[in-house]
Parts: structure tokens; sequence; C-alpha cells
């Protein structure tokens, strides 16, 4: 999967401050990038929440995006499957594309888009409905199954998410029923029953209890062979545990974007050090 | 120290003192409505009980002092009521629908849902006049049909108001969650949406059912009644209230206490609708 219009490096790390590209050890050669974001700003109305970023997201890491409460991380993510849309007043100009395409593109099919690129959400949102169907619903959406392998389906996608000792014996109860920890599983089980390629999760462990967060983490840890996985969170030490490359925003700008480690331990911006050592924020 | 002491208790006794009279006035107030509530069920269900037994059901309207029952009357605000509702809670459901998820708090929304609530509380005399004017006029007869769709206007204002407002109880993290797997708009509505708004929808549809099912002005213009025994809705049709409003003005003795019988039967029915509509409501709370 590498882009067409840009010419192609192992590895880029895109720091908008500095035009020096830190040494990362430990990373494997290869490494494509998924989505590359360019010139993105995004509007709630006049209001400018994103301003001019640029950066590009690579495929089978995981990419957390840090920074103080309205700093447009999350804003950030729901510019990548374009769940701005549902709210008329809200728009973004610029380019994010994914696997060549421009998804901000008018013509783009929005539920196609979607299917693609899956996402959690801060809060556990089970629909009212079976635990198999919650996860059969996406499913059923673009796919025709026999029985036989929709339940195929539904049982590796509750195994990856580590849910379904504790469920498959009831999976015709609703999955209102499920503790938080249990629904917020549920929710990424639905979201990569669908197979998407890319996975955004924002804040998913924020309403979690520690053991939960631990099992969501080590979940993030053993999906990210499979998909591009870009997270937010509020949590410095998540971030640090879980990501191979993390992105500082302050106030609608990518202030510094690199390797977790480096980020955490030498940082190359003023903010980001403040930041990440608890000055502000 | 000593006269600011005895000043707070002076107020604390008058404070005492309203808070009592006030909550007995408040008290009296509910007895007083209570106490008419219980002598019109008592007259009813004294009145009522006496035309009870199986010739209620099995025999049809008499004519003056000849005994009978109201087996047609109760077969005709069946069929009658069910054809209200069945015309009026689709509409209603996609109105409602339209308001609540494709064009919420829009002008024309608002328009909208203003109107529908002035419908809500309109007269239902005139209703029935509308519908002489459009269907019975024309038709150059009443039916069980006009008196359904007269019946079906006064289920849409009810049925629009509890979708909205079931409708906008649905948090938006679901329809979002529901959009991020791909899922297009129609289905995020009739899937996620109505299943999650579906207890408080229902209980809508109940209580726009128990509210026509004693509805008699719509009626009179449009069922016009019926003394003999129908299952023709294209034919003038019999119903309870129709009945009711027509025996209770007569001397005879025999109607009389048949139209009391309605009257109990009518008001058994809709308090086992409303009970059924609550304890639905309830269970959608439990699950919650």
């Amino acid at each position: 999967m590498t882009q067409q219009s840009v010419p192609m490096r192992p590895l880029e790390i895109r720091m908008p401050e500095t035009s020096h590209d830190p040494a990362i050890d430990g990373v494997p050669e290869a490494l494509s990038d998924k989505i590359e974001i360019r010139n993105l700003r995004f509007y709630y109305k006049k209001y400018e929440a994103l301003k001019n970023i640029n950066m590009k997201l690579h495929d089978k890491r995981v990419t957390a995006f840090i920074g103080p409460s309205g700093c447009g991380k999350s804003t950030m993510l729901r510019c990548l499957n374009r769940m701005y849309d549902l709210y008329p007043e809200q728009r973004a100009t610029g380019e994010i594309i994914v696997d060549g395409r421009d998804i901000l593109d008018p013509k783009i099919d929005l539920n196609l888009l979607r299917a693609k690129i899956g996402m959690v959400f801060q809060k556990p949102t089970p629909f009212p409905m079976s635990i198999f169907d919650n996860i059969a619903f996406g499913i059923r959406l673009y796919e025709k199954l026999p029985h036989s392998e929709l339940m195929d389906r539904v049982e590796s996608a509750l195994r990856r998410a580590a849910l379904w000792t504790e469920v498959k014996d009831k999976l015709k109860q609703s999955g209102l029923g499920l503790s938080g920890g249990q629904q917020q599983r549920l929710c990424i089980a639905r979201a990569i029953a669908v197979k998407p390629e890319i996975l955004l999760l924002d804040e998913p462990c924020s309403a979690l209890d520690p053991i939960s967060t631990q099992k969501v983490e080590e979940l993030i840890a053993e999906l990210k062979s499979d998909y591009c996985i870009i997270m937010v969170t509020h949590s410095m030490q998540q971030a640090a545990r879980s990501s191979d490359y993390t992105a500082f925003m302050y106030l609608g700008e990518l202030i510094e974007f690199s390797d977790t480690e480096t980020v955490f331990t030498n940082p190359a911006n003023k903010r980001t050090e403040d930041y990440i050592t608890g000055r502000f924020g | 120290m000593t006269t600011a002491r005895s000043l707070d208790l002076s107020r604390y006794r008058f404070r005492r003192t309203r808070n009592r009279l006030v909550l007995g006035l408040a008290t009296a107030a509910t007895g007083f409505g209570l106490l008419v509530l219980a002598a019109i069920l008592f007259k009813l269900i004294w009145a009522g009980s006496a035309a009870l037994g199986p010739s209620l059901f099995t025999m049809i309207t008499p004519p003056p002092d000849r005994e009978g029952g109201l087996a047609n009357a109760i077969v005709g605000s069946i069929l009658i009521t069910l054809g209200g509702t069945l015309l009026g809670t689709p509409v209603g459901i996609f109105a409602g629908t339209y308001l609540a998820e494709y064009s919420p708090g829009s002008r024309f929304s608002q328009l909208v849902q203003f109107i529908n609530d002035i419908l809500l509380s309109a007269p239902s005399i005139i209703i029935g006049l509308f519908i002489f004017e459009v269907m019975v006029i024309p038709m150059h007869h009443s039916s069980g049909w006009a008196g359904s769709v007269a019946l079906s206007i006064l289920v849409i204002p009810i049925v629009v108001r509890t979708t909205v407002d079931m409708l906008a109880l649905v948090p938006n993290s679901l329809r979002e969650a529901a959009a991020a797997l791909g899922a297009p708009k129609w289905k995020i509505v009739t899937l996620v949406c109505y299943r999650a708004a579906m207890q408080g929808m229902l209980t809508g549809v109940m209580l726009a059912v128990a509210r026509i099912s004693g509805e008699t002005a719509p009626l009179l213009f449009t069922a016009l009644g019926n003394n003999g025994w129908s299952l023709n809705m294209n034919a003038p049709m019999a119903s309870l209230p129709l009945v009711i409003n027509q025996f209770v003005n007569d001397p005879s003795e025999i109607w009389n206490r048949l139209a009391w019988g309605g009257a109990l039967l009518i008001t058994a029915a809709i308090l086992a609708l409303n009970i059924t509509a609550r304890s639905l409501t309830n269970l959608g709370s439990m699950k919650q």
C-alpha cells in the first residue's frame, strides 16, 4: 500500500517545527503510510478547531494523540471517518489520503468509508439488542452470510476482543446487561467484526476501571499487527505504554509528532515537554 | 442573643402554622378530587354491573323495553378503533420519525410540531364535522370507515408527539456508533433508534387507543350508529360511546341499564390499556 503521489521513504517522521528526522531503533523497515493528512483544517461553524495539520500515519502501528482538553485530538479522529458529516455546521478542508484516495472528497461514499474505518467511542455504546446481534449488526450491513458462518465471525470477533469466554453462554442476552468494561470490549469486537483496515479509538479506556483498561490495552497490542490503529487518550501513561508513535496537539495545532519514545524522553518542543512532565494540561 | 433567639422561634412558629395550613388545603383538594373519582367509579360499577351477564356480549341492542345486549356495539367499537389505530399509527410514526431524525431543530420541523400540538388539543367534534364534510357527504352515507378515519386524525398527533419525544431520548452516541460501522441513515433509524425507543413509542400508541376508544363526538356524524348486527365497515356501524349516548337519553330502563354496562366496559378497557402502557414503560426503564 504505497502512496501514489509522494515518494516513499521507509519511515517518515514528520515534525512540523523541525526538519530533522530522529533515528529510530528497533522499528522494522518497509512500514507503509496508511493515511496522509495534508493541510487539514476543521471548522465548527466559524471556529477553527484544527489548524493546518500535516502528518502521515503508518499501517500496522499504533499512533496516539495526546494533548489537553479541547486541543482538537478527538476532532482529528472524527475527520478520519468523516463522523463530523452527521452535523451540518461542521466542515473540513484539505486532504486526507487513505490508500491513495482523498476521503474528504464529497463524492466519497461515506457508508463504505466507515465500513473500512472502524471507530470505538469514549463511552461504551452497545445497541439495545442481544450480544450476538450487536456484533452481527455490522457484518449483516455488507455481507449476507449463512447462519453458521455468521456465528463463526461473531465468535472470532469476540475472541479477539477477549470477551468470548465471558459471554459465550449468554449471546442472546441484551448487550446492555454487561459491565462497562465488557461493553467497551463488545464495542471493539463489533468494530473489528466488519474487518476494517483502520481502527479509531476515542479515549477507549476513559470510562473503564484499571483491570478493564489493561485488557483493552492488551487487545490494542494484539490488534496492531493487522490494523492501523489511531488512538486518542488523556492518559500519558497509556500513550507511552500502548503506542508506537505519539502526536502532541495543542490549541488545534500539531506541535510534535514522532515515535513515542522520543516524544516522552527527548521531546523537541518546549510545550510538549511541559505537557508530558505535567506542567500544564 | 436571647432576643434574636425568641425572634427566630416566633418566625419558626409562624412558618410551621403556614405550612400546616397549606398542607391541609392541599390534602383537602386531593381528597376532593379522589372523592369525585370514587363517586364516579362507584356509580359506574354499581349501575353497570346490573347489566353484566352473558347476554350483554351475545345479544344485540334491543328496541325500547325489550331485553338485549351490546354485542353489535362492542364489535363495532373494536373494529372502528382498530381501523383508526391502523390508519393513524403509521402516519404518526413516519411523521414523528421525519421530524425527529431527518429535520430536527429546523424551522419547518418546529412549525409542524407546533401545529401538531394544536391538533392534539383540537375539539374532537370538529374532526367529526370535518370528516363528515370530506367523506360522508361525497359518499352519501355514513360508514364505519368514516368513523375510523375521524378517529385516526385523533391518533396521529398523539403518536407524532410520543415518537418525536422518544426518538429525542435516544442518545446521539448510538447513532454515531451505528454510523461508524457504515450503516446508512435509514438502517440507523429502523434498526437502532426504533429499537431503543420501542417501548415509549408503543406506549404512545396504547395511549392513543385508550383516548379514541372513548370518543363519541367524532363518530356522531361519521359512523352514525346501527341498532342491527353489522360487520360491514362500509355501512353505518354501532359503537359503545354512540349507544351510550343514545340509550342514556331515553326513559327506557333497560336502555339505561345497557348504557351503564357499556360505560363500565369502556372504562375497564381503557384502564387495562393504561396499565399495559404503564407497565411497558416501567419494563423499559428497568432494562436500562
